[in-house]
């Protein structure tokens, strides 16, 4: 009994959690005429995935959601990485002046939360006419101070040894920074990927205040106005809809486990 | 300070490095300054002003924002509601996934099942899975209510009483935080020595009630200090749920929903911008002593 019990108990717990992913599921692939058949067996009278499915790619541009999800992520990404792994280089290993200053700043910010800053942020690109953009979108998180806090601790334990024999070598600084000190925190970095895609494929806030143009909007800005005009009208293409805009980031995180809960819980500070 | 050790101090590279430094952090200070530092200040600006978006002529109002802030039903009523949802999911997913953490801990061969199942939900999509909660909690066609019935209760109208409202956002932000603090105490309990729990045996706490409460319990503490702020941060920021469930019908606004209301869908860019100050003010109570923390750790 002993051994049973903790396995009971779990198990009860992880049917509860799981319970919206299966609904979810079950009800994408079920016709909307068993839409009052609460039961949870799994296997439909009249399967209807192909309906649903397909009447939630037509209500909405799901597959534009997705392409823009993808758009707006990577962009991000690539522009967090890009200045973020230079400043922590130089927070790490370089002497210059203003550098304690900087890292007191980057610690300060650590405690802001966007919702803080999108005000000013939104006057800001309402008055330039930047609304409605993927540069709107995405210039808020350009710059990661959390990316500068992780990659400069992890910066930090690289030998100095090897820096300066790099150096005797010749090589320039940007090619330390890059092709030397980098790789040995590829960890970190693919931690940090996992967290900041994760965070801004789900973010709704932002998105919903500068985008009104559905033809650029994410998926959970895409979701929401879908759920506003299927409004419980027809839950079977909801719920596929639920699920293909779900669907990425659960596929990723069954995927590399190990490495999504590494990057999410890296941080309380999201 | 490691400083010197970090960089061993050879005057010459000294020099070279010097502007070196700058260049590689001048993207870094550059958006530093145009996200946080001049939006901080604009902010700052705006909450002592009338200005709307688009207006032409604006004026200094002073406190006057702040005043009208503590005066106004719907920000004092979002407060409450904010407070309330806060006080309704700390506690249980705190001590809930403490539980959780506790059991999978114990589990060699299953462990990475519970993870998983547990910690999904934080990885979904919210805006989506809110929409499927929506469904869930139906009062006719949801199963959650058809198993209310079959027990032999009323339904339950959870978004559509009022009264539930709140709670019924708290239930999902708890389905949402479990998975994540049960990840922060399983690293919390991986680091307690086991020669700790032995060393408690020995000394007569035969029960795993007796090892609990004088090793683990108090060897949690940092944890459990983490997770507490961590959830406290997230719960006053709580928003999607209210976008998709409520759009704060029937008086269910929380603070973040009632800010995003005024700065952005009634465009009272001042106003909007105090109640903005307010917001950041909970926050940065919440999380300076933490992160002070976070960056004490990592220099000893």
């Amino acid at each position: 009994m002993r051994r049973v019990l903790p396995h009971l108990i779990l198990g009860l717990g992880a049917a509860l959690m799981l319970l919206p992913f299966y609904w979810m599921i079950l009800t994408s692939i079920r016709a909307p005429a068993e839409i009052f058949d609460v039961s949870l067996w799994p296997v439909p009278r009249d399967f209807s995935a192909v309906q649903n499915y397909g009447q939630a790619a037509s209500t909405v541009p799901m597959a534009r959601f997705m392409l823009n999800g993808v758009i707006v992520c990577g962009g991000i990404l690539i522009v967090q990485v890009l200045t973020a792994v230079p400043a922590a280089y130089a927070l790490a290993k370089l002497r210059f002046p203003g550098r304690r200053l900087l890292m007191a700043l980057v610690i300060g910010a650590l405690c802001i939360p966007m919702q803080a800053l999108a005000l000013p942020l939104f006057v800001g690109l309402a008055r330039t006419n930047l609304l409605n953009t993927y540069f709107a979108q995405m210039m808020p998180f350009f710059l990661s101070v959390f990316a500068i806090f992780l990659f400069r601790q992890s910066f930090r334990s690289y030998p100095d040894e090897i820096i300066e024999a790099a150096r005797m070598d010749g090589f320039s600084e940007m090619e330390i920074c890059w092709r030397l000190v980098l790789r040995g925190s590829l960890p970190s970095l693919a931690a940090f990927s996992v967290f900041s895609v994760v965070a801004h494929w789900n973010d709704l806030y932002w998105p919903l205040i500068v985008v009104s143009d559905m033809a650029i909007a994410p998926p959970p800005l895409g979701m929401l106005f879908f759920s506003d005009v299927e409004s419980g009208a027809n839950y079977g293409a909801l719920m596929a809809g639920a699920a293909m805009i779900t669907a990425p980031m659960i596929l990723c995180f069954l995927l590399a486990r190990r490495s999504f809960i590494a990057g999410i819980t890296m941080t309380g500070v999201k | 300070m490691t400083d010197a050790a970090l960089t061993p101090a050879a005057p010459a590279r000294g020099a070279i490095a010097l502007p070196r430094g700058l260049i590689f952090v001048a993207p870094a200070v550059l958006l530093m300054l145009a996200i946080y530092i001049l939006p901080i200040v604009v902010l700052t600006g705006f909450s002592i002003t009338d200005y709307r978006l688009g207006a032409l002529r604006w004026e200094f109002v002073g406190l006057q924002n702040f005043r009208a802030a503590f005066q106004d039903p719907v920000f004092v009523r979002a407060l409450a509601n904010t407070a309330l949802y806060a006080v309704l999911v700390i506690p249980t997913g705190v001590f809930l996934a403490l539980g959780i953490a506790l059991l999978v801990q114990g589990r060699r061969h299953s462990r990475a099942l519970w993870e998983t199942a547990y910690f999904l939900p934080v990885t979904a999509t919210l805006v989506a899975m809110a929409t499927v909660w929506q469904f869930l909690l139906h009062p006719t066609l949801g199963p959650v209510n058809a198993a209310i019935t079959w027990a032999g209760f009323d339904p339950v109208s959870f978004l559509g009483n009022p009264a539930l409202l709140i709670p019924t956002l708290a239930l999902i932000g708890i389905w949402q935080v479990l998975g994540f603090n049960m990840v922060l105490f399983l690293a919390g309990l991986t680091a307690i020595p086991n020669d700790l729990l032995d060393a408690a045996r020995m000394d007569g706490a035969r029960s795993p009630i007796d090892r609990f409460l004088t090793v683990t319990w108090p060897m949690l503490g940092p944890t459990t200090m983490f997770v507490i702020v961590t959830t406290s941060i997230s719960a006053f920021k709580v928003f999607e749920t209210v976008a998709v469930l409520t759009k704060g019908r029937s008086g269910s606004e929380t603070l973040l929903y009632a800010l995003y209301l005024e700065g952005f869908e009634y465009s009272n860019t001042g106003y909007a911008a105090a109640l903005t100050l307010i917001f950041l003010a909970i926050v940065l109570v919440l999380s300076i002593g933490q992160t002070l923390r976070m960056d004490r750790r990592v220099h000893y």
